[in-house]
């Protein structure tokens, strides 16, 4: 199948989302430059799913090997402390950027290890760090809000690069660059394999324990770079907040990307089209200026109808309904063309 | 007659399953059951249980012509069936594991004094005094069985079908379930006993039914029966009609050593073995379903790895410790179960032929496309896979050339040794004589063969050695003029004869 094949249905939910959005609040699609900068609220959008996107590139891969990650939200929490934490006591942007990625690795290092080598389900490996993990960052942050005011470090939550936001230039970055290097090297069809059949695929000699410890060591860092981006972006590390239920927003955006939580076939582009959907449906609610206790009612209902949508009984039907329609014209066709 | 079988046939896609099958049970006898994989012993069963509906023939039971739709109907009706693995809740105590579905009730609640009396009185006439109240998982495999027959007794207390219940049971819990099944029979109960254990039926039974590719060969008592006559029942060939193996009969080949296998076993699984094989010498694997051939394949190939001995080629000693471990050593190995252990389903045919190779070369070494393409080509061609194109998932061809795909997976690779379990189950009869042929073709370029095949004329006519197992146990080698199937025949039957 074509790439735009593979992303038809979710870039057709996005498109009639933002026409929806659109029509209820018609100053959606407005873009102006201001100061070098473009505003409005699609560039919004852009921004403020970051930290989704980030984590739903990292969870396509865990969850193409039929494995969950629930503890990517409270990563987000553990490296926004580490990073605050070392801007804080002044050991530079360097060493925070580094010591934020490595806190990420090392959770991912820690779930991959209890899934692929201890073998229990990645459903509730992951659980344990997600109940730690806010611990472990109120344990850094010895339980205030830690704040700083590091220019250099606020660039990554608020800076702008060639005018757009650079939230936006980090997840699309970072969502190329696994994608590449899925496609391009082997990894995505081992991935794949591991996901399909375990046991098949480590009989025919692929390493299925270190690919597995490497795919949630993936979400990890992942997960990094999205607690980067909101710690800087409100210059404070907040472990009760950074990332609070992001994990599930991530499951829900590879989910509307039309991957298998069975594991298999996986599409990065997809899962981000998903993390965008569900961007613009947050920020149209707030635009359309709904009581906010609306929000999370409208935002269920928006996902449950794209879901259904795409459901395979559902999209059968529209395939069959289209068929039978064009062999009806065909039909007509073939019978007006006779006297 | 208790129960009477006429005619029973049922068919899946590709395969007729039973093939107008007879079978009669009477009250108080223990009868048993017998046949190789794919004989069909467990479709049988599942049609009496109503797992499966029948697609022809009658089957009565006291007289009452039954049809159930499902296996709490079949129970009602009055058979009852326990599995080797126990179908209880280990979870949940005894009382309630025997009581479960039909507690006793008192203002519309579980009377659980009265519940426990019944569990207690139910498990009297076994000899039973256990604690009601404790959780069924904390007594031994053979108690929880006999908790499973006195259940199953209970609910339906005609007929009782016992699968394999002996499989991971010790000699000592072997006879307790056995003393157990003894005095139902002197109850009056029809009992079908399922089991690979020969020994175990001709303890237990009273009469065998054998099956063999989904028909009946024979009713017979087990009394006027020797173990002989029943092997040959179960594999389908009389001693007399052995095809003799002449073409490598004369010339005992001398080939250069390849691997050597010393001492190489692993405690419950198999006992230790030696074992030497040449640059394209065929040994074949011989011996009764259980007797430790897949075994032997999951130790070479480091899937259970070796716990003594070791193995070792001209230039040292070998590390297979692990499925990548042997892959390294040179070694391939296409297991018996196609669909858990060598398709990847959703994957497709030229995914499936390039994957042990992608994974040798490492993550970082791409096969181009071009590559891959070409791969699957040649070997669609040369295994003359049929399909609509290489893209294809996998999951969606046939049983036969899936097993071919699994085969072009290890050949893209160039083994020097390559073990073959069962690679002509369940696939059609064109498919089976190509890879024969196949295996014949890749020995004549140096490549060695494990084959473990349950088709004794299959082995014969393919191997150069043969090696028969049993009870875990290598227990003879056959070579040069003896391997025939009369040989394999008696190996497979006789203690010590042939070795």
């Amino acid at each position: 199948m074509s790439l735009i094949g593979r992303l038809a249905p979710q870039l057709i939910a996005l498109v009639a989302l933002v026409a929806l959005v659109t029509a209820v609040f018609p100053g959606f699609l407005d873009i102006s430059l201001s100061d070098g900068r473009l505003v409005g609220p699609v560039i919004d959008v852009l921004k403020r799913g970051a930290p989704v996107a980030l984590l739903a590139v990292g969870m396509t891969l865990v969850i193409a090997t039929r494995g969950i990650d629930l503890s990517v939200g409270a990563t987000m929490a553990i490296c926004g402390a580490v990073a605050a934490h070392a801007i804080a006591s002044g050991w530079g942007l360097a060493a925070a950027l580094a010591l934020a990625l490595g806190a990420g690795g090392l959770a991912g290092l820690w779930n991959g290890v209890l899934v692929a080598v201890v073998g229990i389900q990645p459903f509730v490996a992951t659980l344990i760090l997600m109940t730690m993990g806010r611990g472990i960052a109120q344990l850094i942050t010895e339980g205030r809000i830690l704040t700083f005011t590091d220019p250099g470090f606020a660039f990554f939550g608020s800076g702008n690069l060639l005018g757009l936001p650079v939230p936006a230039w980090l997840w699309l970055a970072t969502g190329a660059t696994v994608a590449l290097l899925m496609r391009r090297s082997a990894l995505g069809l081992l991935v794949e394999a591991i996901g399909v059949n375990r046991r098949a695929s480590a009989l025919a000699g692929v390493n299925a324990t270190v690919l597995l410890i490497a795919v949630y060591v993936a979400a990890g860092v992942c997960a990094a770079l999205a607690g980067i981006v909101v710690t800087a972006d409100i210059r404070g590390a907040d472990a009760n907040n950074a990332g609070l239920w992001l994990e599930l927003d991530a499951i829900l955006a590879v989910v509307i990307g039309g991957n298998s939580l069975l594991g298999g076939r996986f599409s990065i582009a997809a899962s981000l089209i998903g993390a965008l959907i569900i961007q613009t449906i947050d920020t149209g609610i707030l635009l359309a200026g709904y009581p906010s206790e609306y929000n999370l009612v409208i935002k269920a209902g928006l996902v449950l109808v794209i879901l259904v949508l795409q459901s395979p009984r559902i999209s059968a039907r529209y395939r069959l309904w289209r068929d039978s329609r064009r062999l009806g014209r065909e039909v007509r066709a073939a019978g007006g063309g006779r006297p | 007659m208790l129960l009477t079988i006429r005619s029973l046939s049922k068919t899946f896609p590709g395969t007729r399953a039973l093939d107008a099958v007879d079978l009669d049970l009477r009250a108080g006898e223990v009868h048993a059951l017998l046949g190789e994989n794919g004989a069909g012993k467990s479709t049988l069963i599942k049609c009496l249980t109503g797992a499966y509906r029948r697609d022809a023939g009658t089957v009565t039971l006291d007289g009452a012509r039954i049809d159930p739709a499902s296996t709490r109907e079949a129970q009602i009706l009055g058979i009852g069936t326990v599995y080797q693995e126990v179908n209880l809740l280990a979870n949940l105590t005894v009382a309630q594991n025997l009581m479960f579905g039909r507690e006793p009730r008192r203002w519309g609640l579980i009377d659980s004094r009265a519940m426990r009396a019944e569990a207690r009185a139910l498990l009297a006439p076994y000899g039973l005094q256990i604690d009601v109240d404790r959780d069924l998982g904390s007594y031994s495999v053979a108690i929880r069985q006999i908790i499973a027959i006195a259940r199953a007794v209970a609910l339906s207390g005609k007929v009782l079908i016992l699968d394999e219940p002996t499989a991971s049971l010790d000699a000592a819990e072997v006879r307790m379930v056995f003393d157990v099944v003894r005095g139902l029979r002197a109850r009056g109960l029809g009992i079908v006993f399922v089991s690979h254990f020969l020994d175990q039926v001709f303890d237990l039974c009273d009469r065998v039914t054998v099956l063999r590719n989904g028909r009946k060969v024979v009713t017979a008592h087990i009394a006027g029966l020797d173990r002989m006559q029943l092997i040959e029942h179960m594999l389908g060939r009389a001693l007399e009609a052995g095809i003799h193996h002449d073409a490598r009969a004369d010339t005992s080949p001398q080939r250069p050593g390849l691997l050597r296998f010393d001492g190489i076993g692993r405690r419950g699984v198999l006992e230790p073995f030696d074992l030497a094989i040449g640059q394209g010498e065929v040994v074949g694997l011989a011996g009764l379903l259980g007797s430790g051939r897949t075994e032997t394949a999951e130790l070479m190939f480091g899937i259970r790895p070796s716990q003594s001995g070791r193995a070792s080629d001209a230039a040292g000693p070998l590390d297979l410790s692990s499925p990548r471990a042997a892959i390294a050593a040179g070694f391939g190995f296409a297991p018996e179960d196609r669909k858990t252990e060598g398709i990847v389903g959703e994957l497709s045919l030229r995914e499936n032929i390039v994957l042990g190779l992608q994974a040798r070369r490492g993550w970082a070494r791409p096969l181009p496309r071009a590559e891959q393409n070409r791969l699957a080509d040649d070997y669609i061609a040369r295994l003359d896979i049929r399909t609509s194109g290489r893209d294809k998932p996998i999951g969606e061809l046939s049983g036969g050339n899936q097993q071919k795909a699994v085969l072009a997976r290890w050949l893209a690779m160039n083994p020097r040794f390559l073990i073959l379990d069962e690679p002509t189950r369940g696939i059609d009869v064109g498919a089976h004589a190509e890879i024969l042929r196949l295996i014949d073709k890749l020995t004549r370029s140096g490549m060695s063969v494990l084959l473990i095949s349950s088709e004794i004329d299959e082995l014969v006519a393919a191997s150069d050695r043969v090696i028969v197992l049993r009870d875990r146990r290598h227990v003879a080698a056959l070579e040069g003029p003896r391997v025939t199937g009369d040989e394999i025949m008696r190996a497979i039957a006789l203690d010590g004869a042939a070795a």
